[in-house]
C-alpha cells in the first residue's frame, strides 16, 4: 500500500490552490534547472531505471520511447505530444492531474522535452474535458507569465512552448497516429506504423506520444529518484499509479496506489467494498473497458500491475476498474462495449470496420439468448479475425472484452440461449439459421 | 540493394521497398485491394498480410519497409487465415451481386474471393446498405459494393488533382463521398472506374451493355489527343464496346482521358457509310465507282495547282502518305496538315516536338506554359506535372504560366501575364522567373497552340526558343523546348512533309479560293464558311461532320479504330494501332480509299499493301522504321535556316493568348458525335455567353 510520503499527486482531488502558487508550495517548478542540468542522456537514463511504463494503457517503458528520439536533429523540430484524449470508457484518472496538478503535467512536460530535443509540447485535451481544458490553459498562461514557458523556459537555457489542443470527442484520436492526424487537422485515422512517430510524427517530424500521467510523474521522479520510483511496486512493475473504481462499489473514487497490490484489497481500501459485501462480487473489468473481465475467482488473488495481469489473460490497461456485483447482467454489460467500438471504429481497415459490427450485431443477440449454442464459437473465431489484423490496437480492444466473456462466463451465455428457447412464445425453431438451414433446437 | 528472403527464396530489392515489392520480385503473388503502384500506401484493406519472421503478428506488406535479412513467409497458416478472415469481413457487407456487376468477371474482390475465401458466409445479420452517389455522367457508383479501399479517394487527390471524393463517417458507416452531391470535374475521372476494385465505380454510360469476357481486345493508340495514349479497344461483334488505357510508362503510365475513353459512342453515330455526291444541290447515295468516276470526271482538266488537300487532326499516316503522294501525282503542291493554321519551326524535327519527351516532365526542374492549357489539351500530361510538381515538394518544381485559362491547372502556377509581351520581360530578366529558369538545371518550356495558332505565331516561337537558348532549355543532353500539340495527326503528317510544296498554298490560301477543288481528309476544325463557295470540295472522313455538310463528294473512310494505323505522338514516338472492327458500311481504310480513286485518275500509287505502303513512309522518313520509340536522339537545334532567319522581325501583338480548346469534349468529329461527350459538354463546359434573341 502506497504511503503519504511517496505520493506523487499531492492535490489529486483539488483540495489544495491548483493555480501556480499552491503548485509551488507542493514543491513543483522547484529548480528545475537542477534537473534539465543532468543533460538529455542523464534525464533519460534517469527514466529508464524508474522503470516507469507507459500509463496510457499498453505499459511500454516510458524512458525507453524517449530514447527513440534522434539524438540530433536533421534539421526537422522535435515534437513532445501528450495524449489528454482521455476516452476509454471507465477511465477518468488523466482529467484529475489536468485539472488538479496542471503544474506538474506543464513542468514535466519541459523535463521530457528537453531528454527528446523538442521545444515544443501539444497536448491533445478530449473535448468533453472543457474545465480541464480551462485550468490547463490558465496554467500555461501563468507560467508563460512567470517565466516557466518560452524562451529560457524556467532558467533552464531551453525554449519550450506548451500548446493546448482540444479534440472533437473521438475515441479513435486517443491512438497515438490518429491523435496525430487529428492534431494536424486531418480526420482521425491511425497511421501505419513504421514508420513510428519517433522518426515520422506529428507533421512529418520526430514525435514522442505520452500520456498525461507518463509525462506528469516525471517532475517528481527526476527530483526523488529513479531509485525511490523503481523501489515501489514490483520488479518491472515499478512505482504508483493513479487507479479509479467505478461500478457497485460504496464509494467510486480516483486515487494513487503502489502498483502489485492484491486488487481485492484495492477495492476494500479505496472502493470501500463491493456493494452487498465481497461475496456479490461477480466480476471485474481491470482498466478501461477494453481489457477482457475477470471473474470473482479470480479477482480474490490477482495483483493490480501489469504482469499479474497478464497471466491471467487480462490487462492493466488504465488501471480504471469497473467493479459489477451480481445485478449485473454481464452480457449485457460487454454487448454495449461491443456497441462502443462499432461505433468508435474509424472505418480505416476492414477486419475492425467489419468485425465491430458484426461483433455487435452477434453480442445483441447473445443478449437476448436469440443465438444458436455453436454461434458462441463463431463469436470467439471472429474476435480472433480481427484481433492482430487491424492498422491500430482499436480491433484488439473490440476483441478482447468479448474473448474474456466467452472464457470467464460461457455457461451463462449458453444458459441464456437455452432460456430464449424454452421461453413461451419460442417456437424451438432457429430464428438465425446457422448456416443456411433451419435447425430444430434439442 | 538489400537482400530479403521470401519462403527461403533470396531476392535483392531496392532499398525503401516494401516487402509486397519484395514479395513480387520473389515471384510470389500477394492479394491486395487498397494498394495500388501509382498511389500513395494505405494499407487500410489487410489483405496482403504477411508473415515477417520475428515480427508479432501478421504485417501488412503493402507498407512494411524492406531491411536486411529480413525473412517473409507468405505460404504459412497464419497468413492463409489472415486473408481468409480479411476476405470474410470484405464479403460481409458487400452486396454479392456479381450476377449483375459491371465489373463481374474483372472484379479484384471477385478473383480473390475465389482465391482466398473460405466459400461459405457466416455471416446472418443485416448487410449494410450505402445510397449511391450521383458523380456525374461518366462515373456510376453502387457504393453497397464499395470495400473502402480509398484508391478513388487517393487518384482524385494525387493523380487526378481534384480532391472532391473522400471518405466521411467512421466504422461501418464510413462511405466514400463527394459530401455535396456534385459531378466530378476532373477530365480523368474515367480511370476511376480502372482503380476501382469492385463495382462501386462502374462506366454509366456503358452500364449493362456487356460482360467483360465477351470482349475482343485489340491494342490500339488513342488520337482524340496528340499524347498517344496507349489504349486498348475491346469490341463485342462489330461494335466497340469500351476503351481502356494500357500501360506505357514512357507515354501514359496507365491513365487514359475521359474524351479519349467516353467518345466510343461516337462511333457508331453520325457515320458515314456511303459516299455521296452532290448533284443539283443534294446528296445522292452513290457507289464507290460512280463516286470516283465523277470525281475524276471533276478534276478532269482542272490544273494541278488548282487542286488542294487539308488533313484533319484523326488522320494515320498512312492516309497522310497516300494522299500527300496522290496530290504530287496530280502535280500539286497545295497540301497542308495544319488547318488551324500554327505554325513551327519544320525544318527539323526538333522544331516541331515535344522534344524532352513525356519521361522528361519527369527529370524538369522548371517549368514555362505558353499558350497552353494542358489540362485540356492532353489531361494525361497534365496528370504528369502534377505528379512532378508533387514529388518536387514545395517549391521545387516552379511553374510558371502565360496567357490565362479559366481551368485549375491542379498544381501551383505562378501567372506571369496575357500576353507574349510577357515573353520580351522573360528574355531581358526583368521578371523573376527569367532567373528561376535560367539556374534551373533542367528548364522546360512547353509552347502551345494558344499561341501558335496566332498571327504572331512566329515571333512567339523564336521569343520562345531563343528563352530556351538562353537559360539552357537546350542543352547537351537535354532539350526542353517542347511544343504541345493537340491533334494526333499533327506530328506524324509533319514528319512526312504534310505541308505546302515550294509554291504550295498553305491550308488558308486554299480555303480563301486558291484552289478550285479542296481534298479535306478529315478536316472539320475550322469555320467552314470559310471556304469559298465555289470551290468543289471533296470530304473524306468517318463523320458527318460541319465538313461533310459543305461537300461535294463524301467518300466514307475509317474511324481510328477501324484501320491499322501508324500515329506520331507529340514527343516523335512512332506508335502503331491495329483494327479492331471493319468500318461501317462501304466505308473503306483510307489509304484504299486513295489508292483506289488514284487508279481510276490514272495516276496509280505504288503500293498495293500496307506493309508496301508503310514502306513508301519510311522512304519518305526513316523515323517511321522505329516503332514504340522515339526516333531520333535529341540533338542541338541546328542553326536557323537562313530564310526563316529574316522573319524573326515580326511583332508580337498585344492581344492575350487565347486557349487553344474551347470546350474540352468537343473537339472533334467523334467526340460531337457522342452523346455522352455532348452530355459532359453540358454539365462541364463553361458557360457561353449567349446573344440577346
Amino acid at each position: 500500500m502506497l504511503q503519504d510520503k511517496d505520493r506523487i499527486f499531492t492535490n489529486l482531488y483539488g483540495q489544495d490552490d491548483w493555480k501556480l502558487e499552491g503548485a509551488r508550495k507542493r514543491g513543483d517548478w522547484d529548480n528545475t534547472a537542477a534537473i534539465l542540468a543532468k543533460g538529455r542522456d542523464g534525464v533519460v537514463a534517469e527514466m529508464k531505471a524508474s522503470g516507469l511504463r507507459g500509463r496510457g494503457g499498453a505499459g511500454f517503458p516510458t524512458g525507453l520511447k524517449w530514447s527513440f528520439m534522434p539524438k540530433q536533429s536533421d534539421g526537422r523540430p522535435h515534437y513532445l505530444v501528450i495524449n489528454g484524449d482521455e476516452s476509454e470508457p471507465g477511465t477518468c484518472k488523466d482529467r484529475e492531474v489536468m485539472r488538479h496538478e496542471p503544474h506538474k503535467l506543464i513542468e514535466s512536460a519541459l523535463i521530457a522535452s528537453f531528454a527528446m530535443g523538442a521545444h515544443a509540447a501539444y497536448i491533445y485535451i478530449r473535448g468533453e474535458f472543457f474545465r480541464e481544458a480551462e485550468h490547463l490553459q490558465y496554467a500555461v498562461d501563468e507560467a508563460y507569465a512567470a517565466g516557466l514557458l518560452g524562451k529560457n523556459a524556467a532558467g533552464t537555457g531551453w525554449d519550450f512552448d506548451f500548446y493546448i489542443h482540444r479534440g472533437a470527442g473521438a475515441y479513435i484520436c486517443g491512438e497515438e497516429t490518429a491523435l496525430l492526424e487529428s492534431l494536424e487537422g486531418k480526420k482521425g485515422q491511425p497511421r501505419m506504423k513504421p514508420p513510428f512517430p519517433a522518426g515520422v510524427g506529428l507533421y512529418g517530424c520526430p514525435t514522442t506520444v505520452n500520456n498525461v500521467e507518463s509525462i506528469s510523474v516525471a517532475s517528481t521522479i527526476m527530483r526523488r529518484g529513479a531509485s525511490w520510483f523503481a523501489g515501489l511496486g514490483r520488479p518491472n512493475n515499478a512505482g504508483s499509479k493513479l487507479m479509479a473504481i467505478s461500478g457497485h462499489v460504496n464509494t467510486p473514487c480516483v486515487f494513487e496506489e503502489e502498483l502489485g497490490v492484491p486488487l481485492k484489497d484495492i477495492i476494500e481500501k479505496h472502493g470501500g467494498g463491493v456493494r452487498g459485501g465481497w461475496d456479490n462480487l461477480l466480476a471485474v473489468i481491470p482498466g478501461g473497458c477494453s481489457v477482457p473481465v475477470l471473474p470473482k475467482s479470480i479477482c480474490e488473488t490477482v495483483l493490480m500491475d501489469y504482469d499479474s495481469l497478464r497471466a491471467e489473460r487480462s490487462g492493466l490497461g488504465t488501471a480504471c476498474m469497473i467493479v459489477m456485483d451480481k445485478s449485473t447482467d454481464i452480457i449485457e454489460a460487454i454487448a454495449r462495449f461491443s456497441r462502443f467500438f462499432k461505433h468508435e471504429s474509424c472505418g480505416q481497415c476492414t477486419p475492425c470496420r467489419e468485425g465491430t459490427g458484426w461483433m455487435m450485431r452477434m453480442m445483441d443477440r447473445m443478449v437476448q439468448g436469440r443465438a444458436e449454442l455453436e454461434e458462441i464459437d463463431l463469436l470467439e473465431q471472429v474476435t480472433r479475425q480481427v484481433e492482430g489484423h487491424t492498422i491500430c490496437a482499436l480491433g484488439d480492444a473490440a476483441a478482447w472484452p468479448i474473448q474474456g466473456l466467452i472464457r470467464h462466463f460461457r455457461p451463462e451465455m449458453e444458459a441464456r440461449i437455452r432460456q430464449y428457447k424454452a421461453a413461451p412464445g419460442g417456437t424451438g425453431l432457429v430464428q438465425v439459421p446457422a448456416h443456411g438451414v433451419p435447425v430444430a433446437a434439442e | 540493394m538489400v537482400r530479403v528472403i521470401v519462403d527461403g527464396t533470396p531476392v535483392d530489392v531496392a532499398p525503401g521497398s516494401s516487402a509486397l515489392q519484395a514479395c513480387e520480385a520473389a515471384g510470389k503473388e500477394i492479394p491486395r485491394f487498397c494498394y495500388h503502384e501509382r498511389l500513395s500506401v494505405a494499407g487500410n484493406c489487410r489483405m496482403c498480410l504477411v508473415q515477417v519472421v520475428r515480427a508479432p503478428k501478421p504485417v501488412a506488406s503493402c507498407g512494411f519497409p524492406v531491411s536486411e535479412g529480413m525473412e517473409i513467409l507468405t505460404d504459412t497458416d497464419v497468413v492463409r487465415r489472415a486473408r481468409r478472415a480479411v476476405m470474410e469481413f470484405l464479403l460481409i457487407n458487400h452486396p454479392l451481386d456479381c450476377p449483375i456487376c459491371d465489373q463481374g468477371g474483372e472484379c479484384d474482390l471477385q478473383d480473390q474471393a475465389y482465391g482466398y475465401g473460405t466459400g461459405i458466409s457466416r455471416y446472418h445479420e443485416d448487410k449494410r446498405a450505402v445510397t449511391d452517389k450521383n458523380l456525374g455522367p461518366l462515373v456510376k457508383t453502387v457504393m453497397t459494393r464499395c470495400i473502402q479501399c480509398t484508391r478513388c479517394v487517393r487518384f482524385t487527390t494525387e493523380v487526378a488533382g481534384t480532391p472532391e471524393l473522400g471518405m466521411v463517417s467512421r466504422g461501418e458507416n464510413a462511405e466514400i463521398t463527394t459530401y455535396v452531391e456534385k459531378a466530378l470535374t476532373s477530365e480523368l475521372s474515367g480511370n476511376l472506374i480502372d482503380i476501382c476494385p469492385v463495382g462501386a465505380l462502374t462506366a454509366k454510360p456503358t452500364a449493362f451493355h456487356a460482360r467483360s469476357w465477351e470482349y475482343k481486345k485489340t491494342d490500339s493508340i488513342d488520337v482524340l489527343d496528340a499524347l498517344g495514349t496507349n489504349i486498348q479497344v475491346q469490341a463485342r461483334g462489330g461494335e466497340v464496346m469500351r476503351i481502356v488505357p494500357r500501360v506505357n510508362d514512357e507515354v501514359n503510365e496507365e491513365w487514359l482521358s475521359d474524351k479519349a475513353r467516353f467518345s466510343v459512342d461516337g462511333l457508331k453515330r453520325r457515320r458515314l457509310d456511303k459516299p455521296w455526291v452532290r448533284v443539283h444541290g443534294k446528296f445522292h447515295a452513290a457507289s464507290w465507282q460512280d463516286a470516283f468516276v465523277s470525281l475524276a470526271r471533276r478534276l478532269d482538266g482542272v490544273s494541278g495547282d488548282r487542286i488542294g488537300a487539308v488533313a484533319g487532326d484523326l488522320c494515320d499516316a498512312e492516309s497522310l502518305c497516300a494522299l500527300k503522294d496522290l496530290m504530287s501525282a496530280l502535280g500539286s503542291s497545295n497540301i497542308d496538315c495544319r488547318q488551324d493554321g500554327a505554325w513551327y519551326d519544320t525544318s527539323a524535327r526538333e522544331g516541331y516536338l515535344f522534344n524532352s519527351d513525356i519521361v522528361g516532365i519527369d527529370e524538369a526542374d522548371a517549368l514555362l506554359i505558353v499558350g497552353s492549357v494542358p489540362r485540356h489539351e492532353a489531361p494525361v500530361l497534365n496528370a504528369r506535372i502534377r505528379k512532378r510538381f508533387l514529388r518536387a515538394g514545395r517549391g521545387g518544381f516552379p511553374i510558371a504560366m502565360i496567357g490565362a485559362s479559366s481551368a485549375d491547372p491542379t498544381y501551383d502556377v505562378t501567372f506571369l501575364g496575357d500576353g507574349p509581351d510577357v515573353l520580351t520581360s522573360l528574355l531581358d530578366g526583368s521578371i523573376p522567373f527569367a532567373e528561376t529558369l535560367k539556374s534551373a538545371k533542367r528548364p522546360m518550356i512547353i509552347l502551345g497552340h494558344g499561341a501558335l495558332t496566332r498571327r504572331d505565331a512566329q515571333a512567339v516561337y523564336e521569343a520562345c526558343r531563343t528563352l530556351a537558348e538562353q537559360s539552357g532549355a537546350i542543352a547537351d543532353g537535354w532539350n526542353g523546348f517542347n511544343i504541345l500539340h493537340t491533334a494526333a495527326s499533327r506530328v506524324g503528317a509533319l514528319d512526312l512533309g504534310f505541308l505546302p510544296g515550294p509554291r504550295g498554298l498553305a491550308a488558308a490560301n486554299m480555303l480563301r479560293g486558291g484552289v478550285d477543288v479542296l481534298w479535306l481528309m478529315g478536316a472539320d476544325e475550322f469555320p467552314i464558311d470559310k471556304i469559298a463557295p465555289e470551290t468543289f470540295v471533296v470530304y473524306q472522313g468517318h463523320h458527318g461532320d460541319a465538313a461533310a455538310a459543305r461537300a461535294d463528294i463524301i467518300l466514307p473512310g475509317a474511324a481510328y479504330t477501324e484501320k491499322p494505323g501508324t500515329y506520331v505522338n507529340m514527343a516523335g514516338r512512332v506508335q502503331r494501332a491495329f483494327r479492331a472492327v471493319f468500318p461501317p458500311g462501304d466505308a473503306r481504310e483510307d489509304w484504299r480509299i486513295l489508292r483506289a480513286f488514284s487508279e481510276v485518275v490514272g495516276h496509280t500509287l505504288p503500293y498495293d499493301t500496307l506493309e508496301a505502303l508503310r514502306a513508301r513512309m519510311v522512304e519518305v522518313n526513316p523515323v517511321f522504321a522505329s516503332i514504340g520509340s522515339v526516333a531520333t536522339p535529341q540533338a542541338r537545334l541546328p542553326a536557323q535556316a537562313e530564310g526563316t532567319a529574316q522573319k524573326t522581325t515580326a511583332e508580337f501583338s498585344a492581344s492575350a493568348f487565347r486557349p487553344a480548346i474551347d470546350d474540352y469534349y468537343q473537339t472533334n468529329p467523334i467526340s460531337r458525335a457522342s452523346p455522352t461527350m455532348a452530355e459532359c459538354s453540358r454539365i462541364y463546359a463553361p458557360v457561353r455567353a449567349v446573344a440577346a434573341e
